[in-house]
């Protein structure tokens, strides 16, 4: 069977609070980068998946991410082939 | 009363659960491990705090997905009291017994510390030993103690009275939606809250106010 990189991103939702992020802004900011404007901190996972093809790997990985990698109550997720 | 404690790998509140139930109901509750899909006869089930899994992925993710927690869920279903302290309210949002999820505390530190807690519903067999509005003081321990749920679901739980517990004015250790320590399921049989009662029922650890809470759910397993 062909195997697919997949990368799954899992990121907060809008409105929920991000403090990690605000603190790397703020830390940014301390470091003189300037015009640093919100920072909102994420989650990426690099898989190697078996499948019969694309559109199952693809499949295969939004389950994934829907039942265990995101927490959809406060997480969204993006699926993408690397 | 056949208490129960889950055993999860990396909980270490396992031990003093199982100490305090001992202390109240004078028998040693049973524990089940994670990996097994049955629990013992079981009418109060408990899920400790610690940091199952190491905290990996998210606080209680992983366990919230183990075995177990189908058996779990299938007798909150039935209507017997569970509850989940510290990583054990973690894992009953993740498992989405609980609706809403606990971020990362606002303050990004590890919070171990007392805090002064009001009484919010006394209608339930975990509090009932209580006054409404009764004012103690507990001790919380942990990093993702943030709670936060959406504006709809955070109108049910306040319409509906389900916000069990709540920090007092100025004592929010973790930066929690409407300063929310502990919240009840629909039904009112499933409490997730992030102070350690089981810490708080011996002379011997500063005061005794947890102990009620254990005492609550003996009586309510009494008279069910």
């Amino acid at each position: 069977m062909p195997s697919f990189k997949v990368t799954v991103t899992v990121r907060l939702k809008q409105g929920v609070l991000d403090p990690q992020g605000k603190a790397i802004e703020g830390a940014l900011t301390s470091l003189d980068f300037s015009g640093v404007k919100g920072v909102r901190q994420g989650k990426v996972f690099d898989m190697v998946l078996e499948a019969k093809d694309a559109k199952e790997a693809e499949k295969a990985a939004l389950k994934m991410a829907d039942k265990l990698l995101a927490n959809t109550v406060v997480e969204d997720f993006q699926v993408e082939f690397a | 009363m056949s208490a129960t404690v889950v055993l999860f790998p990396g909980a270490n509140r396992d031990r003093d659960m199982l100490a305090a139930l001992r202390s109240v109901t004078g028998a040693m509750p049973r524990t089940v491990w994670h990996q097994d899909t049955k629990l013992p006869k079981s009418d109060f089930i408990v899920l400790p705090g610690g940091f199952s899994h190491g905290d990996y992925l998210r606080a209680g993710a992983i366990a919230a997905r183990a075995p177990i927690m189908k058996a779990v869920a299938a007798a909150a279903k039935k209507g017997v009291p569970v509850l989940g302290i510290c990583n054990g309210f973690q894992l009953l949002t993740e498992a989405r017994l609980l609706p809403g999820a606990l971020l990362r505390n606002a303050g990004l530190t590890f919070v171990c510390r007392e805090v002064r807690l009001s009484i919010e519903n006394t209608d339930n067999p975990f509090l009932h030993t209580y006054n409404q509005g009764e004012i103690i003081r507990c001790p919380v321990a942990h990093h993702d103690g943030n709670y936060f749920a959406d504006e709809k679901t955070l109108k049910t739980l306040e319409g509906d009275g389900r916000v069990a517990l709540r920090y007092t004015e100025g004592t929010n250790p973790n930066g929690s939606i409407n300063d929310i320590a502990g919240i009840l399921n629909e039904r009112g049989n499933v409490l997730g809250m992030m102070p350690h009662f089981e810490n708080l029922v011996e002379d011997a650890q500063g005061g005794t106010d947890g102990r009620r809470l254990f005492e609550a759910a003996l009586d309510a397993v009494a008279a069910a």
